[in-house]
């Protein structure tokens, strides 16, 4: 089975199958937006609610665009002047826009779970767009997208997660979905900074130097450390962190292969990843945005796109 | 009905298409500004064989391309888990050409009314013609072939099916009993 079903909410969940499709799907999606209308009907009529109940401007902008292209009516709610800043709940404020009928909501939200939570009590499709620290699907198979265009496929390909892989969605959902398509995963990073016993927890190798990593990785995805997460010391100072885990240049160039370099954004050039690493030739971080659009677009379709308890597609007698 | 009927054998075919090649040079009056776009899958097929007869019988190169409609249907919520989307790949700008587009069979004539769409999205050509191998009848939209290979009457619920070479391992035409289908 490689239908959707009703929601997005993780990569965890999926079947390879399911995220096979996903990618397989975005893949044509790409040069809508390479055409002079970039724009297909496909989604028309379709109402889409964009709920970010935490910042976002690349997450946000990538769904709006997608939905733009599919033909979607987008709106977007700022929570900040939302009713939820007058003590609103999640599920009124979902149950409110649902009764303004509307098809889809793509929720971003600082709590673990909240995609999940709203997706049982609703009836219109969800897709997470961040829920705390937990997962990140859109953004995972991006990734996973960006890697297959240049490798052909996952399989038995080694990725590095570096940096701040604790309080990471973005990391959650690479590893299940790396792993799921074949590849090997490791994390690296201070160990205030990794989940306890990640081995184990998560099935990845563990490296406590960005050299160990280099020299393992066939590509690295750094990650951004989220200080606004962070309510202790996790780190001595950024300084420090650059000098001991900074993706620099002098650090690539000792690498025994060329290294694909991804990175979720925003970045803090200087910090986790030095500027002519993140604008090297071996950068793929503005290819991620791209393919972000046509991932998303390929989600949106997928959920939409059609009931599992009806016939199979059919171009039979020529229709 | 209770048995496939073989509607056309590949001879047939080929004769079929080769007299469709002409009727297009006919209509187009030669290659001039001559584009053959087929709909993904077996239109493809087609059209890249017209093209062919036609450079062949002209000695001028005739730009193919394939236009996948499944972004462009209307009956999304319907058909099924999956709707493969494929590519869609057209070779010149088309605005001011003479564009043909070639399916396998036009029944309810949506395919055609999305992939009418889909063009437009494209550009803007001077003409557009359709031509189709087999004219099933059947249409639900004000749409009509201008080039058919062949128009056949297809008992109810009976299905057309068309085989290519190169998909299906020959070419062939063949009418059969009703089996289920949402398109």
């Amino acid at each position: 089975m490689t239908s959707l079903g009703k929601d997005l909410l993780d990569l965890e969940s999926l079947s390879p199958e399911q995220i096979t499709a996903i990618l397989d799907t975005a893949e044509p999606l790409k040069a809508i937006s390479l055409r002079a209308i970039k724009k297909v009907p496909t989604l028309r009529g379709e109402t889409i609610v964009n709920l970010f109940f935490e910042a976002s401007t690349r997450t946000r902008v990538s769904f709006e665009f997608a939905e733009k292209r599919m033909s979607a009516d987008a709106v977007n709610v700022a929570i900040g002047n939302s009713s939820v800043s007058k003590g609103e709940t999640l599920v009124d404020t979902a149950r409110n826009l649902e009764a303004m009928k509307i098809d889809m909501v793509v929720i971003r939200h600082q709590a673990s779970g909240a995609a999940r939570f709203l997706a049982e009590r609703i009836e219109s499709n969800v897709i997470n767009a961040g829920d705390g620290t937990h997962e990140h699907p859109t953004q995972g198979l991006l990734d996973l997208l960006t890697l297959r265009d240049r490798w052909g496929s996952l399989q038995g390909r080694r990725v590095c997660l570096c940096g701040d892989v604790l309080h990471s969605r973005v990391a959650r959902s690479n590893i299940h979905g790396l792993r799921k398509m074949g590849a090997e995963v490791a994390v690296c990073g201070p160990r205030s900074l990794l989940p306890n016993g990640a081995e184990e927890a998560l099935g990845v190798t563990v490296f406590d130097r960005i050299e160990a990593a280099i020299e393992w990785a066939d590509a690295l995805n750094i990650l951004r450390l989220q200080l606004e997460r962070m309510t202790a010391g996790y780190i001595p100072s950024l300084r420090e962190y650059n000098r001991v885990f900074g993706v620099t240049r002098e650090r690539l160039d000792r690498a025994p292969r060329d290294l694909l370099i991804l990175h979720p954004g925003p970045m803090t050039r200087g910090v986790e990843i030095d500027s002519d690493v993140a604008d090297g030739p071996h950068s793929l971080i503005l290819d991620q945005v791209t393919n972000g659009v046509a991932v998303r677009m390929a989600v949106l379709y997928l959920l939409r796109g059609g009931r599992p308890d009806l016939a199979t597609a059919g171009t039979a007698a020529g229709e | 009905m209770t048995a496939s009927e073989t509607i056309l054998d590949a001879r047939a075919c080929a004769r079929t298409l080769r007299r469709m090649a002409d009727e297009i040079v006919e209509r187009t009056a030669g290659t001039e500004n001559l584009v053959l776009v087929g709909i993904q899958r077996r239109g493809v097929q087609l059209a890249e064989r017209l093209a062919a007869l036609i450079e062949e019988r002209e000695g001028k190169p005739v730009p193919r391309g394939a236009l996948d409609i499944t972004l462009y249907r209307d009956d999304l919520q319907t058909v099924g888990p999956r709707p493969l989307v494929g590519a869609t790949e057209l070779p010149v700008d088309i605005d001011g050409m003479q564009c043909v587009i070639v399916d396998d069979v036009l029944f309810t004539g949506r395919t055609v009314r999305a992939a009418l769409d889909e063009l437009a999205d494209f550009g803007r050509p001077a003409r557009i013609l359709l031509a189709v191998l087999i004219d099933r009848g059947g249409q639900e939209l004000p749409i009509r072939a201008d080039v058919i290979g062949k128009v056949v009457t297809v008992p109810d619920g009976a299905q057309v099916d068309v085989r290519v070479a190169e998909l299906d391992g020959d070419d062939t035409v063949v009418l059969s009993p009703a089996r289920s289908r949402t398109a």
